[in-house]
This record gives structure tokens, C-alpha cells and sequence, in this order.
């Protein structure tokens, strides 16, 4: 490269650290400011903090510890686990078995099933909370944890559904006939062909749905808002803001505690990460 | 040979997933369609006076304009930074680690980058030292310290927007520039050779090759937008003239305890986003075709 070119290039590089920095310096602040105690917080801005040396010393874990143990966002870590594992199971599992239907079997009226299906993603959840809440109510289902799994799984099924149907879609045909030659059932071929051809795939679906029952608030917000007890991360959070908006020693810890699982994830299957979140581009 | 089917084995495998789908989606939305027609507490019917009143009261009208500067400015932002980004990060040899940095605000909740950017707006008096990034920059460059989210009614609705254009314009650069990187580059060498400036390259070759692509996300972002809760529900919760749909829907609800101008205020949500329902079907039966 010509050095006169490189010349030409300083603004395209400077655009762009530019962009990278004023994306990154948010997040940058609030992880500074999680590990800083409460008089050093009010008293200068993070930056000073990250340029002074000699206030590197001073940085503490007692705010982590005040919101995992007096703020309960301890149990919420927990109840967040315990709401998006098996809601991501359920889901996988029963959208797997409709997809495997729609894709390898024929029947009258399987492609207006499938149309009604994929039709159904873009309902936006607000159609439903009213009535959802109100049957909630009756069956004693709310501020439950099968209650929010069972909803998250109805309403991320039509997506997962959608995802899984293309790719079992797409799997070569004679790879039936050779295990139906071979006395293979149609569970059988489901289960020891089918799921371990679409493991990419289901680890694609997995972790969108993981991510987004993870991160949800409304869905939290309306079969759990009056019960603490079974508050996931997000929801806690969010009375935190309502409670304590002025305190940001435990704002900042509590939303990096709220963020540690998601980013862990993202860093480590960024690959499946990517092509989940890509893949969900379509959902209402 | 698909598995000829003797009797009715599918059934095993779409039962449970149709058993959600209709107590989750499909009755409840009918259930909400009735509901709209019905008074507060759903017991008188109203006819449409809950619709007349989400389209004459001044609240809900404000509501709506914030959801159209919503669409529009946020469309624009995420859809045209994500384009730029893609465009400008295939020339730098370190795109993999800046398209992680953008990207990364997609993995966490809008509750945390709400707190996030309330944090960056924080505000306290000029006499006090500024802890929130945006108000120390101004201070700095000599300006007030300014409490962005009661700015209203322009102000604080764009402080919201930028939250949630920093939150999605990663996802528009990673799927624009997955289909930038699919344009023949011999189509804008072409181009080049022939005495076309980068500009021209870029209007005339890179966007009618992108085109399906931005109408693509274009719509996504629409449908998103349309249904924006969690960060104004955390920033502001609706003050200040910055509410919206979604939030007011949620409010009528659990604040007011009026369910049948909850259930209208869904429906008008829902009939916004049908048009895209049908470009999504649409896009869906192309796909199907190809196949």
C-alpha cells in the first residue's frame, strides 16, 4: 500500500474507532462504575476512575455483594435459570416434533397448517396478555413457574416451529427411504437421524429462545410482577430502577450481574449466536 | 417417499404444540378482539367507543406521533448506520473485533441498557461533578448540564430512540453485510475501471445488489418498533410525553385497570403490524417456491 493512500485512508479509520468507542464507552462505564463504592461514584465520572492509577486500589467487590445478597438479585439469578432452561426444553422439544410433521408427513391439510403456523409469529404478544392473565388467575397459575414456562413456550413456538421445519425440510429424501428400507419407524427416523443431522440448527434455535426468554420483562412483568419470590433477573432490575433510580453503585452492579450470562454466551457461541439471532429476524 | 401416513400417527407429534398455540395465540386474540368492544371491567358492551376514544384523546395521539417518530427515526438509523457500517468495516483489517463491539448490545436485556443509558444521561445540577458521560461532555465544552429525559416533547423521545438504535444496529450491519460481501466484486471493479467515484459505485452497483436485503430488515425493524415496550417502560415509563403503544397498552391495564381500552389499544398494535404479516408470508411462499 502506497503511503499516499494510507493517507487517504486516516478518516475511513478514524470513522470507524470513532463508532467503535462511542458503542462501547456505555457499557465501559457502567462495568467501571459496578466495581467503584458508592461516595467514589458520586464524587467523579468513570473516566477519572479508569485514568487514575492510584484510584485503581480503591476498586471493591461490596457492591456485587450488596445486590446478590440484600437486593435479591441472588434468587433472581436463580429463578432466571429456573424460568429459561426448561421453557427452552419445552419449546425445543414440542416445536421439534410439529416441525418433523410438517415437513415428512403427509396428510390432508398440512400445508394451510403450516401457512396458519408461520402466520401466527407475527401476533405481538399484547394480543394475548388480557385474556392469558385472566385464564392465569383462575387455574392459580400465576406468579408460577410452569405457568411462565408453558406461556413462553406457546409464544416462542411458531418461530421455533418455522426454523426447524426449513432445515428438517431441506434433508435429502433418500435418506428416509434407505431407513425405512431398513425397518427404521417414523420415531425411530426422528430420533436417530432427523435430531442428530439438525444439531446445528437446534443449538441455533436453543439459544435465541434462551436469550429471549432470558432478557424478556413483559412476559415476567404480567404472570409474575406481584410475586418477588419468582422474579427473574430483568424483572428485579426493573424495580431496582423503580426503588433505588438514584443509586448507582447497585444499579450498575445489578444490571452487569443481569448481563453476565448472555454476554458469556455471546463470547463463547458467537458463531450459533449470530446465526440464532439472524434467524429470529422474522419474529413479531 | 415422505412416511405415508396410515392413520393419524401426526397428530401425536402436532398435538402438544397446537394445544399451545390455541391457548396461548389463538384464543386469547380472539378473546382480545371481543374484549375491545367491552367497558373497563368487560361486563358492559361499549360498541366502538373504545377505538373512538384511542383515536381522539390527546394522550393517545401523542402517543401515536411518538410511535411514528419511533418508525422513522429508528428505521432510519439502524437500517442507514448498519449499511455504513457494513460498507466501511469490509475495507479495515480489524472488522471482526469492531462487528463484535457493535454487535454486542443484541445480546443483553433493554432493562440493563436501559439502566446503561441512564446512566450515560444521568443528570445532576452544574455545581455538582457530572457523573453521566453525555452531561460531562457538554460540560466540558462548556454547555448546562441538560436532564435530556424531561426535554420533552423532541429531546427525550430521541434520547430513547438512540438507545434503541445502539441496541439494533449491529444486527442490520451483520445481515447487510453478509449480503455485501455477496456482490461480485468484479461488478464494482467494473465499475471503477470505467471512472465510477466510490459514490457512484456504492448508488448505482452496491445498493440495487442490497436492495431485497434493506427492504428485508427495513420491515423487521418496523415490526420491532411498532411493539417498542422495555425501554421506555425503564427510561421513563411513558412521562413526559414520551409514551407508546405498547407501554400505554400496559398501563391501561395494570394503572388503570381498564381493560376494554387495553384490549383496543392491542388490537390497534396488532392491525398496524399486519401489513408486514403479509410481506413476511409473502417472503415465506417465495421461499417455499424455491424449494
Amino acid at each position: 500500500m502506497s503511503s499516499s493512500r494510507k493517507v487517504r485512508r486516516v478518516p475511513l479509520h478514524l470513522v470507524v474507532i470513532v463508532l467503535a468507542l462511542i458503542w462501547l464507552a456505555p457499557s465501559l462505564g457502567l462495568l467501571v462504575s459496578s466495581f467503584r463504592p458508592r461516595q467514589d461514584l458520586l464524587a467523579s465520572g468513570w473516566w477519572t476512575a479508569v485514568a487514575t492509577p492510584s484510584e485503581w486500589g480503591r476498586f471493591t467487590t461490596s457492591n456485587y455483594q450488596d445486590v446478590l445478597l440484600r437486593q435479591g438479585m441472588g434468587r433472581a439469578f436463580l429463578n432466571s435459570f429456573i424460568i429459561t432452561v426448561p421453557t427452552t426444553l419445552i419449546t425445543l422439544t414440542i416445536a421439534a416434533l410439529a416441525a418433523y410433521a410438517l415437513s415428512w408427513m403427509e396428510f390432508r391439510g398440512r400445508q394451510v397448517l403450516l401457512m396458519t403456523v408461520v402466520g401466527l409469529i407475527v401476533i405481538p404478544l399484547q394480543m394475548t396478555l388480557i385474556p392469558v392473565l385472566r385464564m392465569f388467575n383462575v387455574l392459580r397459575l400465576s406468579g408460577t413457574f410452569p405457568g411462565i414456562w408453558l406461556a413462553h413456550a406457546g409464544y416462542g413456538l411458531p418461530l421455533m416451529i418455522y426454523l426447524l421445519r426449513n432445515f428438517f425440510g431441506a434433508l435429502p429424501r433418500e435418506l428416509f427411504e434407505s431407513a425405512y428400507m431398513d425397518g427404521a419407524t417414523p420415531f425411530t427416523a426422528f430420533v436417530r437421524l432427523v435430531l442428530p443431522l439438525s444439531v446445528p440448527v437446534l443449538a441455533s434455535a436453543a439459544i435465541f429462545q434462551f436469550l429471549w426468554v432470558w432478557n424478556d420483562l413483559l412476559v415476567a412483568l404480567v404472570y409474575l410482577g406481584g410475586y418477588s419470590e419468582v422474579a427473574p433477573l430483568t424483572l428485579r432490575l426493573s424495580l431496582l430502577v423503580g426503588s433505588r433510580g438514584q443509586d448507582w453503585h447497585l444499579l450498575t452492579s445489578a444490571a452487569f450481574v443481569s448481563m453476565i450470562v448472555p454476554m458469556a454466551v455471546f463470547f463463547s457461541l458467537q458463531r450459533y449466536f449470530v446465526r440464532g439471532i439472524l434467524a429470529g429476524a422474522v419474529k413479531g | 417417499m415422505t412416511v405415508t401416513n396410515k392413520g393419524r400417527a401426526h397428530w401425536f407429534y402436532l398435538a402438544p404444540a397446537l394445544l399451545l398455540l390455541g391457548v396461548f395465540l389463538v384464543y386469547p386474540s380472539a378473546e382480545t378482539i371481543r374484549l375491545s368492544f367491552y367497558g373497563p371491567r368487560s361486563d358492559v358492551f361499549v360498541g366502538a367507543q373504545n377505538y373512538l376514544r384511542a383515536f381522539t384523546s390527546a394522550p393517545m395521539l401523542a402517543t401515536f406521533r411518538n410511535n411514528l417518530l419511533w418508525m422513522a427515526v429508528f428505521t432510519l438509523f439502524t437500517v442507514g448506520m448498519g449499511l455504513l457500517l457494513a460498507v466501511i468495516l469490509d475495507r479495515v483489517r480489524y472488522e471482526t473485533l469492531i462487528k463484535s463491539i457493535i454487535f454486542l448490545p443484541m445480546a443483553i436485556s433493554y432493562v440493563a441498557a436501559g439502566v446503561i443509558w441512564r446512566f450515560v444521561y444521568a443528570f445532576r445540577p452544574a455545581v455538582a461533578p457530572q457523573i453521566g458521560l453525555l452531561n460531562a461532555i457538554i460540560v466540558g465544552m462548556g454547555g448546562q448540564p441538560v436532564w435530556l429525559l424531561i426535554q420533552r416533547p423532541w429531546l427525550n423521545n430521541l434520547a430513547l430512540i438512540a438507545v434503541g438504535v445502539w441496541v439494533w444496529t449491529g444486527f442490520c450491519m451483520v445481515i447487510l453485510s453478509a449480503a455485501y460481501k455477496g456482490i461480485p466484486r468484479e461488478m464494482q471493479e467494473a465499475a471503477r475501471i470505467d471512472g465510477a467515484n466510490e459514490w457512484q459505485v456504492f448508488r448505482c452497483v452496491t445498493i440495487p445488489f442490497l436492495k431485497s436485503t434493506l427492504a428485508m430488515i427495513t420491515t423487521t425493524m418496523i415490526v420491532f418498533v411498532l411493539k417498542m415496550f422495555d425501554i421506555v417502560y425503564i427510561m421513563t415509563n411513558g412521562a413526559y410525553d414520551t409514551d407508546v403503544i405498547a407501554n400505554r397498552m400496559y398501563n391501561e391495564m395494570f394503572q388503570f385497570n381498564n381493560y376494554g381500552m387495553a384490549s383496543a389499544i392491542a388490537v390497534i398494535l396488532f392491525l398496524a403490524i399486519v401489513p408486514f404479516i403479509v410481506l413476511n408470508v409473502r417472503r415465506f411462499r417465495a421461499q417455499e417456491a424455491v424449494r
